[in-house]
């Protein structure tokens, strides 16, 4: 299963730390984010398994020991959300 | 300024003939019965560009607005709607408003859309449900008679609501009550459904007609029936009325679909077919029940209203039914 | 409907018909100094329910061109609130020209304090109280904010004050034209206090956001800044149509929290809040 993000130009994005604020045209919804929800939007450049958007992060950021687990759960959130979409 | 506007005559004239509007219209009378009706955003666009004065001209952009709003909400819903039953491999047809947005209709044009209204096959209803559960939809009544009356006798499922989106979906199998004396053909409207992208559906446009129909006269008791109508007759005027008379009688509704297409050429004065441009003795009735709002935006006519009420439940259900349907909702109120 | 009469607050013009004269003979006279809309914005509607409440224990229905089901009547005795309330409901349900802000607001030298919070948090007072001390008073219920502008505008209606805000008022305004006593409704003792006349005068004039306060009443004295994320979030919850304005109610509302210092202000009373008002101004 692949994850994908919208188009860069689905959304409008705000910095109002510590929190990103993001408007989804699609929807009309408004979502408040915290890391590292906006990272892992940024990251999904094209659909990707999680296995692929894990090894991206962890190149990324410089993660030390990336826990594929806690990233299924972060993704659940941004799908049930709707900002990201299964194919 | 006239006389009281007394029914919604002046809207119907504002829907058809939009440039024969004079500036000393009774604006505030139009945009409450407008409102009233739900045609405020259709209104909108019938009057774009045609001069009025210039707080009219601003309302009716914050109606039109508003209908764009809710246009992207209904699609919106329905890719989460689409998004949540791809993996029950079933045909998902939209119904209704949202239909006519997604399939960039002129019936789709200012509308404004309440829920979502999809039609699923009878056989796949329980995966569907489960399939909505599983994606957060959830029920709306937890009442365990009206749960039982839903599901043995309604054409849909109880009606469930979003948990985050806060956005209800209506899900039918049929598009009339089981208890109806008619029964229209479902598999077939499933049959000849006009796939849009991805998975969704809408119903081809003879059917949309016969559905529009169906709900006004055959399941409603006529509230909101001016935008219902005036649903039907830009369907008819969108596709004409080739090959609708044989689909109306093969699922049994051509009283309904032949009723709706008269009064929409008697009120909107749409094309139709010279054997539905005779008014049948009832018309007149109709008609009245349709025009009952004020110029202060209020429903008149009560004893024809209730009239249509008691009739609207009469088509739903057997007699016997009926007296303990309403008995026991009158109890619990 | 047998009474009528239209009036214009701000950019909004309401006609109001009603079943019984004495709420319309009520806001005629409190509302005798603002203007009169040509075509109005909404209609409200005070009836009866059934054709017998119109006389026996009368009882007023809220209604309009936007309705909420369910929605309890009033006694007649408090018809002049359900005429308020009504048209309240009307802009929260209806409009959508300005982002609406659950907010009193009040301006000098072209600079507005916006001051949110919720019912009872005392921003009706502390708005009455510093109108006393030359601020203009631009509203106490709705802030009115242009998408386009960024500017507030004004939406001076009648102050709906509460409790012991009415003794605090009527203190501060020993001259003010109060409304009737409306003892016992569900939100405590009201009255209504008519604007001053320099904010009905001037209710066409927008002013720049310069503040946004977050003030509770009735604690001991604490002043402290307030997160951008957090002032987003508060001023969401208290807008009635921040969904419906979409793309733009976001760029209006992420603009004044960006542009605009937020601060929360605990106050014991009157003086402490417009002392700490004033500090907060001075120091901006």
């Amino acid at each position: 299963m692949r994850y994908r993000a919208p188009e860069a130009a689905a959304l409008i994005s705000t910095d109002l730390a510590p929190f990103t604020a993001l408007f989804d045209r699609r929807s009309g919804i408004t979502h408040i984010l915290a890391s590292p929800a906006p990272e892992i939007l940024a990251a999904l450049t094209e659909p990707m398994t999680i296995d692929m958007l894990l090894a991206v992060l962890a190149r990324e950021y410089d993660l030390a020991d990336p826990d594929p687990a806690a990233l299924a759960v972060r993704l659940d959130e941004l799908v049930a959300s709707g900002l990201v979409a299964t194919t | 300024m006239g006389r009281a506007v007394t029914d919604a005559r002046l809207l119907v004239t504002a829907l058809v003939d939009p440039s024969g509007l004079r500036l000393d219209t009774d604006w505030t009378a139009l945009i409450a019965i407008a409102r009233a009706e739900q045609l405020i955003g259709t209104l909108a666009h019938r009057l774009d560009g045609l001069p009025v004065p210039e707080t009219v001209a601003m309302l009716l952009a914050d109606a039109r607005d508003a209908a764009e709003q809710g246009r992207r909400t209904a699609l919106w819903e329905a890719e989460m709607a689409r998004r949540a039953l791809a993996v029950t491999d079933t045909p998902v047809v939209l119904l209704k408003g949202t239909a006519y947005v997604a399939a960039g209709l002129l019936a789709g044009r200012g509308r404004s859309i309440g829920d979502l209204d999809i039609l699923v096959p009878r056989g796949r209803i329980d995966r569907v449900e489960a399939a909505l559960i599983a994606a957060g939809w959830e029920w709306v009544k937890p009442d365990p008679y009206d749960d039982d009356y839903y599901r043995r006798w309604m054409h849909e499922l109880p009606p469930m609501i979003h948990r985050e989106r806060d956005r209800m979906i209506d899900v039918h199998h049929t598009i009339l009550p089981l208890t109806a004396r008619q029964t229209p053909d479902a598999a077939a409207l499933i049959d000849r459904a006009v796939p849009l992208n991805d998975g969704l559906s809408v119903l081809c446009p003879a059917d949309m007609i016969v559905h529009a129909a169906t709900h006004l006269f055959a399941d409603g008791d006529l509230a909101g029936g001016l935008r219902n109508l005036w649903d039907i007759h830009c369907l008819i005027d969108e596709f004409g009325t080739g090959g609708l008379a044989d689909r109306a009688a093969h699922h049994g509704l051509l009283p309904a679909v032949a009723r709706a297409a008269r009064l929409a050429h008697q009120l909107y004065r749409t094309d139709v077919p010279q054997q539905w441009r005779a008014d049948a003795p009832t018309d007149a009735l109709f008609r009245r029940r349709l025009l009952a709002r004020d110029g202060w935006g209020r429903s008149t006519r009560p004893v024809t209203r209730l009239a249509f009420y008691i009739r609207s439940h009469w088509l739903r259900m057997p007699p016997a039914m009926l007296a303990r349907h309403l008995w026991i909702k009158w109890r619990r109120n | 409907m047998r009474h009528a009469l239209s009036i214009r607050i701000g950019p909004v013009g309401f006609r109001i018909g009603s079943d019984w004269r004495a709420p319309i003979d009520q806001l005629a006279a409190l509302y005798r100094d603002y203007p009169v809309p040509d075509v109005a914005d909404f209609t409200v509607r005070l009836f009866a329910a059934r054709a017998w409440r119109r006389v026996i224990r009368p009882s007023v229905t809220i209604g309009g061109d936007y309705m909420l089901p369910d929605a309890a009547p009033l006694p007649l005795a408090h018809g002049l609130l359900a005429g308020e309330m009504a048209m309240n409901l009307q802009l929260a349900l209806g409009y959508r020209r300005h982002l609406l802000l659950h907010a009193s607001v009040v301006e000098r030298d072209g600079r507005a304090i916006v001051m949110t919070g919720e019912s009872g948090a005392g921003k009706s007072t502390l708005a009455t109280l510093l109108a006393s001390r030359g601020w203009r008073f631009m509203g106490d219920e709705f802030a009115l904010l242009d998408p386009e502008t960024g500017l507030v505008h004004a939406f001076p209606r009648l102050i709906s004050l509460k409790n012991a805000g009415i003794a605090a008022a009527a203190a501060a305004w020993p001259d003010g034209r109060f409304g009737p006593s409306l003892p016992d409704t569900p939100k405590g003792d009201i009255r209504h206090l008519v604007p001053p006349a320099a904010a009905i005068a001037r209710m066409d004039e927008p002013a720049m956001p310069a503040l946004l306060l977050f003030p509770r009443h009735g604690v001991a004295a604490d002043t402290r800044d307030v997160g951008a994320s957090e002032a987003f979030v508060r001023l969401t919850q208290a807008s009635t149509n921040y969904v419906a304005l979409g793309e733009a109610g976001f760029r209006a509302l992420t603009g004044l929290v960006r542009g605009v210092p937020a601060r929360a202000i605990d106050y014991p009373d009157g003086d402490a809040a417009i002392a700490a008002v004033e500090a907060l101004w001075a120091g901006l």
